[in-house]
């Protein structure tokens, strides 16, 4: 990455130039620059120039401080080696607190299909104990919930039941069930969701400290500020900076072009600089055309519409997202779903709409759209796409692949699905994704056949009616789309995506090591733990919290009721050594929290003596009298550091 | 075996399961209870013995689904066939020659767009098609602003604002707004088009009833449909039938569990221009206890004298509009759209309009942008008077003087939306697609004398097959937007010139035959 040596943030006369000077007492303003205590803090990082290709002993992981120890700069330097200056290491340490130097070459794998049949992971799960504790948790909340809004509606304070009582002749604006589950279930764990954030979602994340007096009703913030592992965001190729190419060309863009298009696409929005991108996108994913959306929610909300219609049929992933269920319900079409990624049961529902027709005419359907994600974000799963084209095959339906996690996440040249399973993506009628998260920009795209995206632009009403994309999201659209191909600063697109696979796998075999249950696929950079009771899912996520590490969790009804979890979402701006911190501070919660449920059929097993490979294993566990045997795996926090890196390379056991 | 040993053998049995039943505890008490309850009649309890099983094998029955009733049973070899005989419509149609033209002739602008715009044809045109009213696209104080946000806090936000992509320029925007237009709160969305198809669905549900003016736009079209809520329309414009309407409702309504029962209109409308009588809404709405949706989206930052919207312009406090809807992407010149109200009304959306919760937070440089046009409004509120005199002088241009087109816009909107006179439609018996192919022409005759301006585009509206009760349909119309970027000069330049396309392209001999009746 080119260095920038002067950065325009080091100074303190710009930082007080960038303070908005309109608004003054306004503490939000404030935000615009970091805090002194902050700088203060933050003088670490720089001083441990690791060297790339040392071979590092285990790094010291501090849970207190993001960074490593305080620079010591009274002493003078002993050796030629001159420590870089001040300045410098302050740029030096913002640059890897966005994105973190890698420490060691052995720490990229390429993310690719090993070829046979997609597996179906296996889903471990925990002691009756714990399952039935977690119903009797929901019973009791719900119980309890209930009893507080009788008493409540009729004795407690008027202000915080107004809203659900018919009030001055209108009826209650919320009053249903999931009213119910905000008011008495998620505002139990409220202050563990929209944490508010300064500075860039990058390798680390600037929390600002809140704290609530009256159970998350209100919050008062503290004035101050926490950075912490960012393990949340989307930002999955780690293009979320604010310095290097991408930004570079941003600023120069915004410079030149100003801030938006002011128009939508069909009236005077359509600019050169879209159109550019939008053939930079199709080159990409591998198709004639694509158009591109200024977000990425509508670009599945309109275009379903746009594609089928009364007489057709959608069958959808059960999990799929929101928005493409929206996007099925405006079309007008007739949606089936099947379980998720079972393509027994897609191939069953296939069969019965083909020969059945439509509902009571029996007339055959005009077009069956299938419509699935290249990766669950709540569950790590990929789509088995050579099982649903092994269908398609068949049955001549319409494949419709919404790639919103797994564009850039995915595949040794970070194209998605089609690129992980090595497929043509002229088979795949149309790809979807968002340019909101490998890319850091915002928006969506569609990638289909040149006469399908010119029928879309005609009649998609968000690119007739809605806002275009602003100039500043089309250039880091492209910039870092050039990163990725290599067209600037070769290599480095690469790295990136090998980056990300290693630290997926690297962090999911320490997952299972330790004892945790993750769910989805081994190469997935989304990793969920389950971790089952309600009341753990706040504890988890204040446990991370108080280790600097800021996590997601969910819960129903993103989630089945009883699989509460949290998420990983990892980022190539992450090195091992930020995965190890993960897997200690996890080990640790694990432990206070009781987290580690795993059975060990899902892996996390011993490794295969010397001399033993996978082939063999069968064998070799029929000669020990080993045959069926499954040991919880429980593994210590070093040996789980120490074998980590060979064994991620390999198939994860 | 013999007759008797069988006999024996069956006493024998039954004697152990009576004693095996008689030492199950409380046996007795059932034994005694059966008897006395069916004064000891063998019959009557062999026939409730029967129910009972009878009962249990119901229980136990596979169901069936009522919708399966029409199912036709067919064997795989069967079901093999027709799989290979259905063959599916193309995913897309093939675009209709017009469509195709259009798309060729769409303008692509290259650098910034202004006042006067670059085309990709190397010529410059004056721009008269963007929503950029008060220029503020060229404002270096901005851009500098934006460029600051982007050096601190690089461009997205990388997720959704649930999960830590609530960022604090975003925090900043919403208090700025809600400031701004007087509300306790405001939330602010990802996207303008997408908000209020989102708002609507987030507090109206299945039972609820909505009564909207039959000339809503498409994004509110679409939050009606999702909503599932029982939709009535009045027509546009006439608040008669509206208090019509309201009354029926509340008629119908009387005696059953209190639903909640909303309005939704715009305050100016996109499809016509006009706008809508705040005072008698409100006055309407306090009357029949309904709730007032506004979708200000064309009107903020517009009407008002410091663009405010309709709430500042018809002098109405804004805490009686329930939920006020805007954008930030068109005036403004940022991104993204938001909703104004009541805080409980602000905090029910963040967890349950999908618009918010499922999607990526506003990069955060929009946002600051968003902050500071509304600055700029706030604080020269010369530069909407600039642009209402620009309007009128346009106006004074196309309207009075023009023998085809009547503005049905309001003196204040920026966006004039001309439709064809009613009797030039009866005249020349001009159809729907005629006039968008009149208007098409007449866009691409201006654009030949270098000044953009379009077309309303009608078509998401008009091929909208679900909401049916609706039967509105939209009168196609050319669309031109002023900017206070333009000299009084170039503004009545510009007016002559769309002036004369209209006539030219109205006089031509090719369109002139339309009108002749089929003799």
């Amino acid at each position: 990455m080119p260095r920038k040596l002067s950065n325009p943030f080091s100074s303190s006369t710009m930082s007080s130039e960038r303070r908005p000077s309109h608004s003054k007492g306004n503490r939000l303003a404030g935000f615009f620059s970091k805090s002194k205590e902050q700088q203060a803090v933050s003088h670490h990082q720089g001083a441990s120039p690791q060297m790339a290709g040392s071979p590092s002993p285990l790094p010291t992981i501090s849970l207190s401080a993001v960074g490593g120890e305080e620079l010591n700069t009274d002493e003078p330097p002993t050796t030629l080696f001159e420590p870089p200056s001040a300045d410098e290491a302050k740029s030096q340490e913002r640059r890897e607190a966005q994105f973190g130097p890698l420490l060691d070459v052995n720490h990229l794998y390429i993310s690719a299909h090993q070829g046979g049949p997609l597996e179906t992971p296996i889903e471990d799960e925990p002691a009756y104990y714990f399952v039935l504790t977690t119903y009797i948790s929901y019973l009791l909340l719900i119980a309890f919930g209930h009893a507080r809004d009788f008493f409540g509606k009729r004795f407690g304070d008027k202000k915080h039941y107004q809203s659900l009582k018919v009030f001055n002749g209108y009826a209650p604006l919320n009053d249903d069930f999931d009213n119910f589950y905000v008011r008495r279930l998620k505002l139990r764990l409220d202050d563990c969701f929209a944490r508010p954030t300064t500075g860039v979602p990058g390798r680390y994340i600037t929390l600002i400290d809140r704290k609530s007096d009256d159970f998350n009703r209100t919050y008062k913030y503290t004035g101050t500020y926490t950075q912490t592992l960012n393990v949340s965001s989307y930002n999955y190729l780690g293009f979320a900076q604010s310095e290097g190419p991408c930004a570079d060309a941003v600023e120069e863009c915004v410079r030149k072009t100003g801030l938006s298009f002011c128009s939508p696409r069909a009236d005077s929005g359509t600019s050169e600089l879209a159109l550019e991108v939008e053939r930079e996108v199709a080159q990409f994913v591998g198709k004639p055309a694509a158009m591109v959306f200024s977000m990425g929610f509508v670009t599945n909300a309109g275009s379903f519409p746009a594609l089928v219609s009364k007489g057709c049929l959608i069958i959808s992933d059960e999990l799929n997202h929101a928005s493409i269920r929206i996007g099925a319900r405006l079309s007008g079409a007739v949606i089936r779903s099947f379980k998720h990624n079972d393509m027994g049961d897609l191939e069953k529902k296939l069969r019965e709409a083909i020969s059945q027709g439509q509902p009571r005419t029996h007339r055959p359907w005009k077009k069956i759209l299938v419509a699935v994600e290249g990766l669950y974000s709540m569950e790590g799963t990929m789509v088995d796409l050579p099982g649903v084209l092994a269908l398609k095959k068949k049955y001549k339906f319409f494949l419709y692949v919404d790639e919103a996690h797994s564009i850039g996440a995915l595949g040794p040249r970070g194209r998605g699905v089609c690129d992980y399973f090595g497929i043509d993506p002229a088979e795949v009628d149309i790809l979807m994704g968002t340019l909101t998260k490998s890319f850091g920009a915002n928006g969506g795209y569609i990638a289909a056949d040149k006469h399908i995206i010119d029928g879309l632009r005609m009649s998609n009403a968000a690119s007739l009616l809605g806002e275009s994309a602003t100039p500043s999201v089309l250039m880091q659209i492209l910039t870092s789309l050039r990163l990725i191909t290599g067209e600037i600063a070769p290599g480095q697109g690469e790295e990136r995506l090998q980056r990300l696979a290693f630290n997926s796998r690297y962090l999911r075999l320490g997952l299972k090591r330790l004892g945790f249950i993750t769910y989805g696929h081994d190469d997935s950079p989304i990793i969920p733990i389950v971790l089952y009771h309600p009341g753990k899912m706040s504890a988890f996520s204040h446990e991370m919290l108080k280790r600097k590490i800021s996590v997601v969790v969910v819960g129903y009804p993103a989630t089945p009721l009883i699989s509460s979890r949290a998420r990983f979402c990892l980022s190539s701006a992450h090195n091992k050594e930020d995965m190890d911190r993960v897997l200690a501070a996890c080990d640790e919660v694990g432990d206070i929290l009781q987290l580690k449920y795993s059975t060990g059929i899902a892996g996390g097993q011993e490794p295969l003596p010397d001399g033993v490979t996978p082939e063999m294993e069968k064998e070799w566990r029929r000669a020990n009298g080993l045959e069926g045997v499954i040991k919880p795996p429980r593994w210590k926090l070093d040996d789980v550091i120490e074998r980590g890196v060979q064994d991620a390379k390999e198939q994860l056991r | 075996m013999d007759l008797p040993e069988a006999q024996a053998h069956v006493n024998a049995w039954l004697q152990e399961a009576s004693t095996t039943f008689q030492k199950v505890p409380g046996s007795a008490v059932l034994i005694r209870y059966v008897r006395s309850s069916y004064q000891n009649d063998p019959v009557r309890s062999a026939i409730e013995l029967v129910l009972v099983i009878f009962f249990i094998r119901y229980l136990l029955a596979p169901s069936y689904s009522t919708s399966k009733q029409n199912y036709v049973k067919l064997t795989e070899d069967e079901i093999d066939e027709l799989v290979e005989e259905w063959t599916p419509e193309p995913l897309v149609a093939a675009p209709t020659a017009q469509q195709e033209a259009e798309a060729e002739k769409l303008p692509v602008i290259v650098g910034p767009t202004g006042p006067k715009s670059k085309l990709a044809n190397g010529k410059t045109v004056t721009n008269l098609a963007s929503y950029n009213f008060y220029n503020f696209n060229a404002n270096e104080q901005i851009k500098e602003k934006a460029i600051q946000t982007l050096r601190t806090y690089g461009v997205g936000p990388c997720g959704p604002p649930q999960f830590y992509g609530t960022q604090d320029v975003h925090m900043k925007t919403e208090a700025d707004i809600a400031s701004y237009l007087g509300t306790e709160g405001c939330i602010v969305y990802a996207h303008s088009f997408s908000t209020i198809s989102s708002v609507i669905p987030s507090f109206c549900k299945r039972g609820d009833i909505i009564v909207a003016d039959r000339g809503v736009n498409y994004s509110i079209r679409r939050g009606l449909e999702i909503s599932r809520s029982s939709v009535k329309w009045y027509n546009h414009g006439d608040m008669a039938e509206l208090e019509q309407v309201m009354r029926k409702v509340v008629q119908e309504q009387a005696g059953k569990k209190l639903t909640r029962r909303f309005i939704v209109t715009e305050a100016l409308f996109e499809t016509t221009g006009d706008i809508n009588n705040l005072p008698k809404l409100i006055e309407l709405k306090e009357k029949y206890k309904f709730r007032l949706m506004l979708d200000e989206t064309w009107s903020f930052g517009v009407l008002g004298r410091t663009g405010r919207g309709l709430t500042e312009a018809q002098n109405v406090d804004p805490s009686q509009v329930d939920m006020i809807i805007g954008s930030l992407s068109g005036p403004l010149c940022a991104g993204g759209g938001f909703c104004a109200g009541a805080k409980d009304v602000v905090e029910h959306q963040r967890v349950s309009s999908t618009a918010y919760t499922f999607s990526a937070a506003l990069p955060a440089m929009l946002a600051v942008t968003a902050s500071e046009c509304i600055n700029l409004l706030q604080s020269n509120p010369e530069i909407l008077v600039q642009c209402r005199e620009n309007i009128r002088l346009m106006r004074a241009q196309l309207d009075p003087r023009s023998d085809w087109v009547a503005c049905t816009s309001a003196p204040e909107n920026p966006i004039m939306i001309l439709a064809f006179k009613p009797e030039v439609v009866n005249a020349r018996r001009l159809s729907v697609d005629d006039q968008e192919r009149l208007f098409q022409e007449c866009v691409d005759e201006t654009l030949a004398n270098g000044v953009l301006i379009t077309r309303l585009k009608t078509m998401p509206i008009t091929q909208h097959a679900i909401l049916k009760t609706n039967l509105y349909t939209v009168t196609p119309a050319l669309k031109v937007c002023i900017t206070s970027g333009l000299s009084k000069k170039d503004i009545e330049k510009a007016g002559v010139t769309i002036r004369h396309a209209i006539t030219k392209v109205m006089t031509r001999k090719t369109n002139n035959k339309l009108g002749l009746p089929a003799a």
